[in-house]
């Protein structure tokens, strides 16, 4: 036998979009709109009717193979179809074209926490997690004194999770979904929640569960987390694979194409944008955009010039209390630094948010800007909202011709002195 | 360890090639739902139980004076009317909160949908978990009620878990059907409470069944729940009237397509849930 564990032939999977929806599809529309179509047929026989559909193919034939073992990352811009493969995978949803075999039991961990319920405390979250992403109920049980250990919970053991700080919430989750065994393990993205130093030790614990000979496939837009796990991976872009290999020469790559596209001004209402959003959420992101010291809009910009970040959202109802913000990551996927608005309340309509930036403060290279906003019902989360690119060249043409090494321009002071060096 | 693994194939339109096996390998979550459900529902003790309570004597109440007292309809053994009230409204009780949870179960397991693999029929039968426990609990409301009448049931009573299954095959079967409809359309959720309106008044729940003229019985046994209340009372209230064998058997033929239609077509679109959901 070889040690192919999964192969995937020719993967696509297609989505009809409809324009003219709403949220949610209704019977009373559909009726209403099979009516009309009728009606239409009728009175004009020949004209076809308008159709509102579009065919959007989030993955096109792909196919690729893991072997036994091996820990495979998955990057991509947003929308490159990385967390549609995740799904097929983990078989929530099917595939369009082709087929996938899989050897062994798949294990996905698409979000920490899913099925968690606030009422229930923490050791019945624990079984109930569990019992959700595929462990017995022997297994729990076994694991569960090294579970609660690892999320540093034993004195909450029997207080609702909703009493729980969110750090503890989190720390709970990944305890539990840390310790299933499966063959092969899928993971998204989980390591983007809690504070620097557990995800240092979650870092540490996915290594571990890699190096036990399992197999893992990993997502994530944190590159100095693929590039210390994973020693292959796989770059999507447009849901096709563009690149496939050694995981630092795929990143190479991926840079690069990331490099090229990126406009000023980018449209943030698709949902594909999105990484975590309520369908209902009362703000969204609309619009991102940055201008730079000469009012234009451009994603590049100098790195002694100033420039202001434009973000637009739109607002379905009065807000009292919400956290909006963005974060500004390198282009290893490594958060720089961050901030929230200062106001909490949000009227209804549109708001614009502009963030000015002195000059001088990070380093010529690509970065990323990431938006999110929470509250009371408000969840918006896009990473990846537009990348930003500072140069090294002023606009006036003068070249500077010092080298940067990171992401930061520290305001740093000489003082030289040659007389009195002893 | 690879070689002996169970090999796993995706491939459109097939959904799982063990549907019936793989839904017994996930019983365990099966159990743990319905486990966080229950807890969930009387955690929160004061209301949870209450809730079981207040619901069906309330109805009771009101059903004997409005049609025992006021409009003066028969009883037909020696049951007082409240009893016979009540012994109807266990089952409809099941089959209404049963109806209403499990169509409203997969949209409020939404996020589980999209992020975690596992057979989606799961879910809606698991809610209805909750309600067999709350069936108990007004079960021993009844027990209450019969004392306080001073009432004894039939030796009869031995088959009433027959039917309470025959009350579960329907809740099961439109139930699961309704969540799988919601989760496309969602204003289908609307039709719950519409049935289970008009339901209470075309179920003998407040009255007898035998009020209803000889020759619309079998047409009256069309609806499935008729033949659960009617055995219902059979089994719990001395002095009933025998079974129709052949309205019983209609009732239970229609209880049978029913929940074989909801389930075939829930297994038929629940491949596409977390797409569309």
């Amino acid at each position: 036998m070889n040690d192919t564990i999964i192969s995937a032939n020719n993967i696509g999977k297609k989505y009809i979009i409809r324009h003219n929806q709403e949220t949610y599809l209704t019977l009373r529309d559909q009726i209403a709109e099979t009516g009309k179509s009728l009606a239409n047929k009728i009175i004009k026989p020949k004209s076809s009717p308008k159709r509102m559909k579009e065919v959007f193919w989030a993955l096109k034939d792909l196919s690729f193979e893991i072997k036994q073992g091996e820990r495979v990352g998955i990057i991509g811009r947003n929308g490159a179809g990385k967390s549609t493969l995740l799904k097929i995978l983990s078989r929530i949803t099917e595939p369009t074209t082709g087929e996938i075999r899989m050897k062994g039991r798949v294990a996905s961990l698409l979000e920490v926490g899913t099925g968690f319920h606030p009422e229930l405390t923490g050791r019945e979250n624990i079984y109930l997690n569990g019992a959700i992403l595929g462990m017995s109920k022997k297994e729990i049980e076994r694991k569960f004194e090294e579970i609660v250990n690892f999320a540093e919970v034993e004195k909450f053991l029997d207080t609702p999770v909703k009493r729980y700080s969110s750090g503890m919430y989190v720390r709970l989750a990944f305890a539990v979904a840390a310790h299933l065994e499966p063959e092969i393990l899928i993971v998204d993205e989980v390591l983007a929640v809690g504070d620097a130093q557990f995800q240092k030790k979650c870092l540490g614990k996915m290594d571990e569960v890699a190096r036990g000979g399992r197999t893992v496939i990993f997502v994530s837009h944190n590159m100095s987390a693929i590039s210390s796990l994973c020693e292959e991976c796989i770059l999507l872009d447009g849901g096709k694979i563009v690149s496939q290999g050694e995981t630092s020469a795929v990143i190479k790559k991926y840079l690069k194409t990331q490099q090229v596209s990126s406009d000023g001004e980018v449209d943030l209402r698709p949902q594909r944008m999105r990484k975590n959003s309520l369908k209902d959420s009362k703000f969204k992101f609309t619009d991102i955009s940055i201008f730079n010291s000469k009012q234009k809009i451009s994603s590049h910009v100098f790195m002694n010039e100033p420039f202001t970040l434009v973000i637009k959202g739109e607002v379905s109802e009065d807000i009292e209390e919400s956290t909006i913000g963005y974060n500004i990551n390198s282009s290893l996927g490594f958060p720089l630094f961050n901030s929230f608005s200062p106001e909490k309340g949000v009227k209804k309509g549109f708001v614009k948010y502009e963030i000015d930036f002195n000059p001088n403060i990070l380093a010529p290279g690509i970065y990323t800007i990431g938006l999110g906003a929470s509250g009371g019902g408000i969840v918006d989360w896009i990473p990846e909202a537009m990348n930003l690119t500072v140069d090294n060249v002023s606009s006036a043409g003068t070249s500077n011709h010092s080298q940067y090494d990171g992401v930061i321009i520290y305001p740093y002071k000489w003082r030289i002195n040659h007389d009195k060096c002893i | 360890m690879s070689n002996t693994a169970p090999t796993t194939i995706i491939r459109p339109g097939k959904g799982a090639v063990h549907y019936w096996r793989e839904l017994w390998r996930y019983r365990e979550l099966f159990y743990f739902l319905a486990w966080r459900d229950i807890l969930v529902r009387y955690k929160q003790t004061v209301i949870g139980i209450a809730w079981a309570v207040i619901r069906p004597v309330l109805t009771m109440v009101v059903f004997t004076i409005v049609f025992g007292k006021i409009a003066n309809l028969p009883t037909t053994g020696s049951a007082p009317y409240a009893v016979m009230v009540f012994a109807a409204l266990l089952p409809w009780q099941f089959f209404s909160s049963g109806l209403t949870e499990a169509s409203n179960s997969l949209i409020t397991n939404a996020n589980m949908l999209t992020k975690i693999f596992f057979p989606r029929l799961i879910v809606p039968a698991s809610t209805i978990v909750v309600c067999v426990v709350d069936f108990l609990v007004t079960l021993i409301i009844l027990a209450i009620l019969m004392i306080f009448y001073q009432f004894t049931p039939s030796w009869q009573i031995l088959f009433l878990p027959m039917f309470f299954l025959l009350a579960l095959l329907p809740t099961l079967g439109l139930g699961v059907w309704i969540a799988a409809v919601n989760v496309k359309y969602r204003d289908f959720r609307y039709i719950v409470p519409f049935i289970v309106q008009f339901g209470l008044y075309i179920t003998p729940v407040g009255f007898s069944s035998s009020i209803i003229p000889e020759k619309w019985q079998l047409f009256y046994s069309l609806n499935p729940i008729v033949g659960v209340v009617d055995g219902f009372r059979w089994c719990l209230l001395r002095g009933e009237p025998a079974l129709d064998p052949v309205s019983i058997g209609v009732s239970a033929l229609i209880s049978l397509i029913i929940l074989l239609f909801g389930v075939s077509y829930f297994k038929k679109v629940e491949r596409n849930f977390a797409d569309v959901i």
